[in-house]
């Protein structure tokens, strides 16, 4: 591995989050809490100092292959949690470091799983680092860096691909800066959006913008206690349509700015993700009518839980825990589903799901018919073989993963539904699970090996699994 | 003596020449009519067109009377058959080409069974010889002698060295190192240096010494000697995989680089410890993202020469490792010599001199006493190994005394399980191995070395 390069890397990253963390400063400062403010200064500048120091590495070769890509990606995924989990701990918020960690991965790979009980105490710096930290890992911390760097050469390309979720990574421009500033631009777009139509439901702006953060990133950490449970049906639905909105494969978003409506609208895998929501919707509103005795309400607590469960943001506006076992079941089923490749949901992604059946399709076609030419076609363009056998290890993996994590923090003495859902919820982005982990409970409960296990499983999650199995290769750690 | 040579190929070519040159009695057999007439005209030797595993043609060549057999065509089977019928039709030495790894574990059957002397394996060799090399990485060549005690080692002196401006009679004191230089290359001639000669950077040197002392004066000259810990191969033919397989069992990771999907399965499945990849070696950027710039060594072994040259001037410019590259052609050697590629290797010079040294060693037994003879520096300096057999004019005299010939240095005595680089005042004495390098080429006997 090219070291020199990778530290350089870090360095930027180091740099940028200098930048950004003087952003719940000045949130701080807003509300005058002098400490905080201290703390968040205090990171920002060592953080940056440490970025310049790592930056001035002069490296032999500036070329990222694949093995610098994957390393470097799950490097500055793992430091950025590190350094932001401090502000946590120095401020006395969180004190026990492996907590901080938790919460700060939970809020970067935007899983929304916390470990607080209650966060209403919370300073407001505090409280807009937790949220801002979803914004930030929406997106990607690199993709960021791609849009600001004007980084020379194809092989930035490989930093991209290692830190976007799908199976497959299309630029959408020419250039990978480019590409990477169109996407950041459609997110910034949307999420100003999102603002300005919680403004008009009458929310605070401090809170309109943590809960757009916290949409935007498909993230999910709330900042009272019963998450939305108390916000007027405007509110709820504003953040149900965001949500779903934000687990949209952003090309169509692209595509549509291009002018080009038919193709946004044709995309097998949007159409797939839209006719699951729908679908859920519908199973849930009926399965649940009863409790709510109203449609409306019924409808909206079922479309707020579905869309945030497909879309990984993890809020929840009912403790679902007291649903009936059916619609719990079909929330657990969205949970491995996910939202879309290309968006900022995590999951498994609906267009592996796609690929994955279509090509059981096929197979079953070839044991009737063992000499039959079937090619498997995905928005009329034919599959590579490439792309299917991926998607096959990518699911290998995953289940891989699931099973080891299941088992390790099975140790903890938790019951199964629990065990289970808090990996479900970890390994796909999501937040909250079912029973102890449950929308009113949270992830406190476990003790620290456990959290260590739930803390790989969201890096692992949010990366698409390779990037964080890479590092125990130690072929990526070897210069040669 | 009386040698009968089927095939006239490279090797064939290379030996035919050497042979005659040395005064035996060469017949060359070859189905192709004008190589045999090229051959015939070109040097002192006899050509006959036919097939060589045919009795009717052996015995127009004379098998019954030869003392010799060679079989160099391009096919193992044939060169096989060759020397089995020559065996059953004559009372001579045969000695085959066998290059095919299926064999290569069933060599001494295949010898035992047909009643072959020799069987050389070039591809074998040359990756015994590219294995030494990555083991000792400061060396460009290394020859072995006395049983592979003592070395006989060339490198290229840079400023690194701080030899320049060095007398070579300051070197054991200097550098407390019981070492001796042998030759020194300099501006395309060779000299065989006297204590008085100095050093300069640039200089081709070439010294001899045991292991562990050549390893000694590597550390005092700052060269590298820990051997390579990781290569890099392009190309993925028979060297390839016999180097691999040597290298794996000393623990170096091996990475192979091969075009031909097919060839990198076999390779895959045949050497489970090494990472073969797929892909054409000459692009460039697939060559840097897989760790050039930070292998230990490149070994270009790809079936183009001028390929092999490319890559190793490439790899050159993007790292500092140790480069080895093969070369079939034996034409253009003086011309890479002038470019610096580190280690340059040819198998095909490699088969030509097993079988020369084969043949000296079969005149030693009929009276002659050279035991192993070496082509070193581009076929202009030799280096023999003589047996002492009886007193002459040059046992028993201080060295200090003895008028040896112009351009000849006694490198080594050998005597019992003692290797020494001789002084002025030791003797060669009856019973010892005598090392000598000479600029005069077709010395027989160790007489010859003493000036008449």
């Amino acid at each position: 591995m090219n070291y020199s390069i990778v530290f350089r890397l870090l360095g930027y990253i180091l740099m940028i989050e200098g930048a950004l963390l003087l952003l719940p400063a000045a949130a701080s400062l807003f509300y005058g809490e002098w400490r905080v403010l201290g703390v968040f200064l205090l990171t920002a500048a060592v953080s940056a100092a440490v970025g310049y120091g790592l930056r001035s590495i002069k490296p032999r070769s500036k070329v990222f292959y694949m093995r610098e890509g994957f390393a470097a990606t799950a490097l500055s995924w793992i430091l950025i949690s590190v350094v932001g989990a401090v502000p946590f701990v120095l401020t006395g918020c969180i004190p026990n470091p492996v907590d901080a960690m938790f919460e700060t991965v939970s809020g970067f790979t935007t899983t929304g799983a916390s470990i607080l009980p209650g966060v209403e105490d919370l300073p407001k710096g505090i409280l807009f680092w937790r949220s801002f930290t979803h914004w930030i890992g929406g997106m990607g911390v690199l993709v960021f860096l791609l849009s600001l760097l004007p980084l020379t050469g194809g092989s930035h390309v490989n930093l991209m691909k290692a830190e976007s979720p799908g199976p497959q990574v299309d630029k959408l421009v020419p250039k990978v800066q480019s590409t990477a500033k169109i996407l950041y631009g459609i997110y910034f777009a949307l999420t100003v959006l999102e603002l300005v139509f919680l403004l008009v439901g009458g929310m605070p702006l401090f809170e309109s913008m943590l809960t757009a953060f916290g949409t935007a990133g498909t993230g999910g950490f709330g900042f009272r206690n019963d998450s939305f449970g108390s916000f007027s049906p405007y509110i709820q639905w504003v953040v149900t349509i965001f949500m779903i909105l934000f687990g949209v494969n952003f090309n169509a978003y692209f595509l549509m700015l291009m002018g080009k409506f038919r193709r946004a609208s044709a995309s097998e895998e949007v159409r797939g993700y839209f006719a699951v929501i729908a679908v859920a919707i519908a199973i849930i509103t009926a399965n649940i009518y009863s409790l709510y005795n109203s449609f409306g309400e019924a409808l909206r607590q079922a479309a707020f839980q579905v869309g945030s469960i497909i879309t990984t943001t993890g809020f929840s506006s009912c403790d679902f825990d007291l649903w009936p076992t059916l619609s719990k079941e079909v929330l657990v089923v969205l949970m491995f589903i996910g939202a879309c490749a290309g968006s900022t949901g995590g999951g498994i992604k609906v267009s592996r799901l796609l690929i994955l059946g279509k090509t059981l399709g096929k197979e079953l076609k070839q044991a009737l018919h063992p000499q039959v030419v079937a090619p498997v076609r995905m928005d009329g363009k034919l599959l590579n073989h490439e792309t299917v056998r991926t998607t096959n290890v990518y699911m290998a993996a995953y289940f891989f993963i699931f099973v080891v994590s299941f088992l390790l923090i099975s140790l903890n003495g938790f019951d199964m539904v629990t065990n289970f859902t808090a990996v479900a919820a970890t390994l796909n982005n999501i937040g909250p699970g079912l029973e102890l982990v449950g929308p009113m409970q949270n992830f406190g409960g476990f003790a620290n090996p456990a959290k260590l296990v739930l803390i790989f499983d969201m890096l692992a999650g949010r990366l698409e699994i390779f990037p964080m199995l890479v590092l125990f290769l130690p072929d990526t750690w070897r210069r040669f | 003596m009386k040698i009968i040579l089927v095939g006239s190929g490279k090797v064939g070519t290379a030996i035919a020449r050497q042979l005659s040159e040395e005064g035996h009695n060469v017949t060359v057999v070859d189905t192709n009519k004008a190589r045999v007439e090229y051959l015939t005209q070109t040097y002192d030797v006899l050509g006959i067109v036919g097939n060589g595993s045919s009795i009717t043609t052996l015995a127009e060549a004379g098998i019954e009377d030869a003392d010799v057999f060679i079989a160099v065509t391009g096919s193992d089977e044939l060169n096989l058959l060759c020397c089995m019928f020559a065996k059953k039709a004559g009372h001579c030495h045969a000695i085959a080409r066998v290059r095919n790894p299926s064999y290569s574990h069933e060599l001494d059957f295949i010898k035992k069974q047909i009643g072959i002397s020799a069987i050389i394996n070039p591809e074998m060799a040359a990756a015994k010889e590219i294995s030494h090399l990555l083991r000792f990485p400061g060396a460009s060549k290394i020859d072995t002698f006395a049983d592979g005690r003592v070395r006989l080692i060339k490198f290229a002196l840079t400023e690194a060295q701080e030899l320049d401006g060095v007398a070579i009679r300051e070197i054991p004191t200097r550098l407390k190192s019981d070492i001796l230089v042998c030759a020194v290359e300099r501006d395309g001639g060779v000299i065989i240096p006297n204590g008085n000669f100095v050093l300069q950077n640039g200089d081709q040197v070439t010294f001899l010494a045991t292991q562990e002392n050549a390893h000694e004066f590597f550390l005092r000259i700052h060269m590298p000697v820990r051997p390579v810990r990781n290569a890099l191969i392009v190309g993925g033919g028979a060297i390839a995989f016999y180097l691999s397989q040597e290298l794996l069992d000393n623990h170096v990771r091996v990475r192979i680089v091969e075009r031909d999907e097919a060839r990198c399965t076999e390779l895959a499945e045949q050497l489970p410890g090494a990472q073969v990849l797929n892909e054409d070696g000459s692009n460039r950027d697939f060559l840097l993202s897989e760790g050039l710039e930070s292998t230990e060594a490149f070994v270009a072994l790809t079936n183009i020469d001028e390929e092999n040259v490319l890559l190793t001037l490439f790899a050159k410019k993007h790292s500092n490792c140790k480069l080895v590259t093969k070369v079939n052609r034996l034409e253009f050697d003086d011309i890479l010599a002038g470019l610096d590629l580190g280690s340059v290797v040819y198998p095909k010079y490699m088969t030509c001199d097993f079988i020369v040294q084969y043949v000296r060693a079969l005149q030693n037994e009929a009276g002659n006493n050279i035991k192993t003879l070496y082509r070193i520096l581009d076929d202009r300096v030799e280096a023999l190994e003589f047996t002492v057999h009886e007193e002459s004019a040059a046992t028993g005299v201080p060295l200090s005394q003895l008028h040896l010939k112009k351009n000849l240095l006694l490198c080594c005595i050998n005597r019992g399980n003692q290797i020494l680089i001789p002084r002025g005042g030791d003797q060669i004495q009856v019973g010892d191995n005598v090392i000598v390098v000479t600029l005069e080429h077709g010395l027989h006997d160790l007489r010859d070395i003493v000036e008449h």
